[in-house]
């Protein structure tokens, strides 16, 4: 659009514009470009000023820029010649899809590195630097829901200062205490690992699939507020951590080996997480005091939305890529191999878990948090088997593979 | 198959950017078969002595290293050319500037007075505001005071750091007005460094040129061509290009011209910088 103060342009008048008082070095020169960029290569643009010194500085910008320059009336107007190339900036510049994600054509099945950290839909100037993102491939990383479940969980993101009463009372029993610090410190252990393998691949996205980049962010959110809630649980009764085994350690270790993200997605967050779900839930109903309770729940819905998320992303690749069914497969049977030799769930988390599902250490407790446990182990395995079958894996496969799952949990 | 030598370039690090300039320059030349190099040198007077004793073929000269290269060279009965230069190196011109409150209106007015200046060798700092100024009959150190702001002497004023010490010291009252290139006033005005409206130009001297590959005595006509070609050849609109000629501050590369040397040329004989055969004569100059 031509400026409102310009005269329509014509071959045989220049446009002209009049920036009057208004100096160069006061924000004149935006009104030049501007009156400049609607012309095309070499056309001629009059200009008209009477600020002290524009002349001087409009020559020097017009010779900075490539412009030719000629004063019509020595210090009030000029007849300036936009440069044969000042367009040449956008030839073969790269177009970079749609912003909003239904357009057609919004996304590309591969984001190219010289697009760089531009908008999704902006024109990338050639010659721009080429990042070196390693998921840049759709099917590598994208899920179809990806941008609601951003906006779900963003409109789910909660304070733990003012979600959690934490004023609430604590368990008299230093046993069932004991047992709560203890599930604390292996929450926490898991958390962290839940924040970090994601923000590991974080880092590796093409920023062109906005939605990915921004929900996996949200979950490291999650995942750190999590760790918040646990460590404040935790110190409530004024005590420290626990105990932390190399068996726990081992299996939360080869989910930072995955070989990819598709498959640590796999790993963490469709059987991990999903796992987890079903954990704090059973937290939710059987914990002794209303602040484990409240952060069990808080946190299951949080965790619910991150399998969601890894659900939808396994769908899609599974989509565009059945073959990939055999290397989740095999991801689960190497995890398991490579676990065989250690422990586990450490028997410390296993009997915190008895104490609490049973109210305490007397032998009817400890019968009824060892059944319910039991019944936990069940829970976990059908939901995995569920949500296996839900990928493509036949019945007897998704049996298979969902009893092969870590018996860490995560 | 016998390799033709190399055409070396001379330019001077008057900041870090060079190394990635030329560098990129190299790649160039490479990728259009010529086979370029080049060598950094830390000042303008080492970089022209350097093209009379045959290390390089040509030089990215100041227009002072320039005028000095010539005088060299006809003292010595040889000759140097100015090939090529930026289209950004023509027609460029210097301002003289008190604040916007000074009683000083007109040059005469700084008589008694104190004018900042860049660096001793800058041309468009120094040198050429002070020719201005004694063809209107004021000589620098007689008539008023100079005071030099001289930031990495034997750049030739390439470093800006002169000018904008100078316009701060204008601004803290420290000198009655001070000498700056038109870009510079423009550039200053919009960073803030000098608001818009806080100078007044008192005085524009004449226009003109800046900076020019230089050949030396000794370099072989065909090779410089075929550099020149290419130069000239490169275009904004190639993304290749782009940065390399974006990072030397120009659009386009014209052929060289001499005709706009003449108000440097009586500059550096009134205000005694070098002698008619290229000796540097101020004993004050360190670079």
């Amino acid at each position: 659009m031509m400026n409102s103060s310009m005269t329509p342009m014509d071959i045989s008048s220049p446009p002209i514009i009049d920036i009057e008082d208004l100096g160069l070095d006061q924000g004149a020169l935006l009104l030049v470009r501007q009156a400049l960029a609607d012309l095309p290569a070499g056309a001629g643009l009059r200009v008209r000023g009477c600020a002290p010194e524009w002349d001087l500085h409009l020559q020097a910008w017009c010779r900075a820029q490539g412009h030719a320059l000629q004063w019509l009336e020595a210090g009030a107007e000029a007849l300036v010649h936009r440069h044969e190339q000042a367009a040449g900036r956008w030839l073969g510049a790269h177009s970079t899809g749609h912003a909003d994600r239904h357009a057609p054509q919004a996304l590309a099945e591969q984001a190219d590195p010289r697009w760089g950290l531009a908008a999704r839909g902006a024109q990338v100037e050639a010659g721009s630097p080429a990042f070196a993102f390693a998921l840049r491939q759709r099917s590598q990383l994208w899920a179809e829901t990806a941008g609601t479940l951003y906006a779900q969980a963003v409109a789910a993101q909660w304070d733990p200062n003012t979600a959690i009463d934490w004023t609430a009372p604590l368990p008299t029993d230093p046993a069932i205490e004991q047992a709560v610090v203890q599930l604390m410190t292996y929450l926490i252990e898991n958390e962290n690992a839940a924040l970090l393998v994601p923000a590991r691949h974080l880092g590796q996205v093409h920023p062109h699939f906005r939605e990915v980049v921004q929900l996996l962010a949200l979950q490291c959110a999650d995942e750190a507020r999590h760790v918040e809630v646990f460590t404040r649980r935790l110190r409530l009764g004024g005590g420290e951590p626990g105990l932390s085994t190399a068996g726990g350690q081992a299996s939360l270790k080869t989910l930072f080996d995955a070989p990819d993200f598709s498959t640590a997605t796999f790993l963490l967050s469709v059987l991990g997480e999903g796992t987890f779900v079903n954990l704090l839930n059973f937290l939710h109903e059987h914990a002794p005091d209303p602040v484990t309770r409240q952060i069990a729940r808080l946190a299951a819905v949080d965790e619910a939305r991150h399998v969601a998320f890894g659900m939808a992303h396994l769908e899609y690749r599974l989509s565009v890529e059945p073959e990939y069914q055999t290397r989740l497969a095999l991801a689960v049977e190497h995890r398991h191999e490579e676990l065989a030799g250690t422990a586990g769930l450490n028997e410390e988390v296993f009997d915190a878990l008895t104490v609490l599902a049973g109210g305490g250490t007397s032998v009817a407790a400890v019968r009824l948090g060892f059944k319910r446990v039991q019944a936990l182990k069940l829970e976990m395995a059908a939901g995995r088997r569920a949500r296996l079958q839900r990928l493509g894996f036949g019945r007897d496969h998704a049996r298979r593979l969902a009893d092969l799952h870590t018996r860490n949990f995560m | 198959m016998s390799r033709q030598q190399p055409l070396v370039m001379g330019a001077v690090a008057y900041a870090p950017k060079v190394v990635t300039i030329w560098e990129g320059f190299k790649a160039f030349f490479a990728d259009h078969g010529l086979d370029f190099d080049f060598v950094l040198y830390s000042n303008y007077e080492r970089q022209v002595e350097a093209q009379f004793r045959g290390e390089i073929d040509i030089a990215w000269n100041s227009p002072l290293a320039w005028v000095r290269a010539d005088r060299m060279a006809r003292a010595r009965g040889q000759q140097v050319s100015a090939v090529a230069m930026r289209d950004t190196d023509c027609d460029l011109q210097s301002v003289i500037v008190v604040k916007a409150d000074s009683a000083i209106q007109t040059l005469a007015d700084l008589a008694g007075r104190v004018l900042g200046v860049g660096a001793i060798d800058s041309p468009q700092a120094t040198l050429i505001p002070l020719d201005h100024l004694r063809q209107a009959g004021l000589v620098g150190g007689r008539d008023l005071r100079v005071r030099r702001f001289d930031v990495l002497g034997g750049k030739h004023g390439d470093h800006i750091g002169g000018e904008r010490e100078a316009a701060q010291a204008l601004l803290a009252g420290e000198v009655d007005a001070c000498c700056l290139i038109d870009g510079n006033h423009l550039a200053f005005g919009t960073d803030g460094t000098l608001p818009a409206g806080s100078t007044r130009v008192i005085a524009r001297t004449g226009l003109y040129d800046h900076c020019n590959f230089t050949t030396s005595p000794h370099a072989d006509p065909a090779v410089v061509e075929r550099f020149v070609t290419l130069l000239l050849a490169m275009r904004w609109d190639d993304p290749q290009v782009r940065p390399l000629l974006e990072l030397e501050g120009l659009k386009a590369w014209k052929p060289g011209r001499t005709s706009g040397y003449a108000l440097l040329e009586r500059a550096v004989d009134d205000e005694q910088f070098y002698d008619t055969d290229g000796h540097i004569l101020p004993a004050d100059y360190r670079y």
